[in-house]
């Protein structure tokens, strides 16, 4: 049986993912500080870095901007300001 | 420049209004060894800190902003939905009286923040020193506030700030040998 989708759960869902990819690349770049020669962690976050990309491309596209100044594209019209705002969810 | 991302570093839920705890976690937003502290200190000290590790002091001190943005969203979810009885039982009557339901830069004890809270001696060795000094004061702040809240939703949340401050410290141990290492290097050659 399908299920009605459910937005604000998928949302849940997407967010979730990117803030684990996320997360992630904010460890391995506070360990690349200090370990700047580790080539297998530098692959590790530049695949990140690609998947993060896409994940924040595909959850913009519902769910509009997350990135300011720019990252992001915005809707018409101008739905930056639109919530939930983080503390809101 | 900054940018601002319209996300969490790490889902924050709570499981009731409870401004006794909000009371207690508003230290780690405007006490001395907060993350507010935390994020001005290192983004402070990397001006003058040697090239080596200005890219860990601005990293970490980006990274403390997300979590002064958890903070507040905790602290936001316990005290959104108390009445002005429930604040003023809760020890936050004098909040309210000033504040309302507003969030404020001051410890637990309602002391408002200060930058003497921070230091930026201009020594890279005493600055680090000083900077894993405060990881560790705020991962014991975690760890206290942890021991008295009852709320599982919550302390999820709170365990992990408690485990970056053990990252951070580590990180800043590193930044310490990477520095005595340049300068060994150099009496050598």
């Amino acid at each position: 049986m399908k299920q009605a989708a459910n937005p604000d759960k998928e949302r849940h869902a997407l967010m979730e993912k990117i803030q684990m990819v996320d997360f992630a690349l904010v460890e391995l770049t506070l360990y690349l500080d200090t370990h700047p020669q580790d080539s297998q962690a530098i692959q590790q976050f530049n695949q990140l870095a690609v998947e993060s990309r896409d994940l924040k491309g595909a959850y913009e596209k519902r769910f509009g901007p997350l990135r300011q100044f720019g990252g992001s594209f915005s809707g018409y019209p101008w739905n930056w300001g639109d919530t939930p705002w983080p503390w809101q969810v | 420049m900054w940018f601002y991302e319209k996300k969490l570093q790490y889902p924050v839920k709570v499981s009731e209004c409870n401004p006794r705890l909000a009371k207690y976690l508003i230290e780690q937003y405007g006490g001395a060894d907060g993350e507010l502290s935390a994020a001005l200190r290192y983004l402070n000290q990397r001006y003058s800190i040697p090239d080596k590790v200005i890219g860990l002091l601005t990293d970490i001190g980006t990274e403390e902003f997300a979590h002064l943005e958890m903070i507040a969203t905790m602290v936001y979810k316990l005290t959104k939905d108390a009445t002005p009885e429930q604040m003023k039982e809760a020890g936050l009557g004098a909040h309210y009286a000033n504040h309302d339901h507003a969030l404020f830069y001051h410890d637990a004890a309602g002391n408002p923040w200060t930058a003497t809270y921070i230091q930026a001696k201009g020594d890279p060795i005493a600055d680090l020193y000083e900077d894993i000094a405060a990881e560790e004061k705020a991962r014991a702040t975690y760890q206290w506030i942890i021991n008295m809240s009852d709320d599982p939703s919550l302390n999820d949340g709170l365990k992990f700030l408690r485990e970056r401050e053990i990252v951070h410290s580590q990180r800043f141990r590193e930044a310490v040998e990477i520095l005595k290492f340049e300068r060994d290097r150099k009496q050598i050659f």
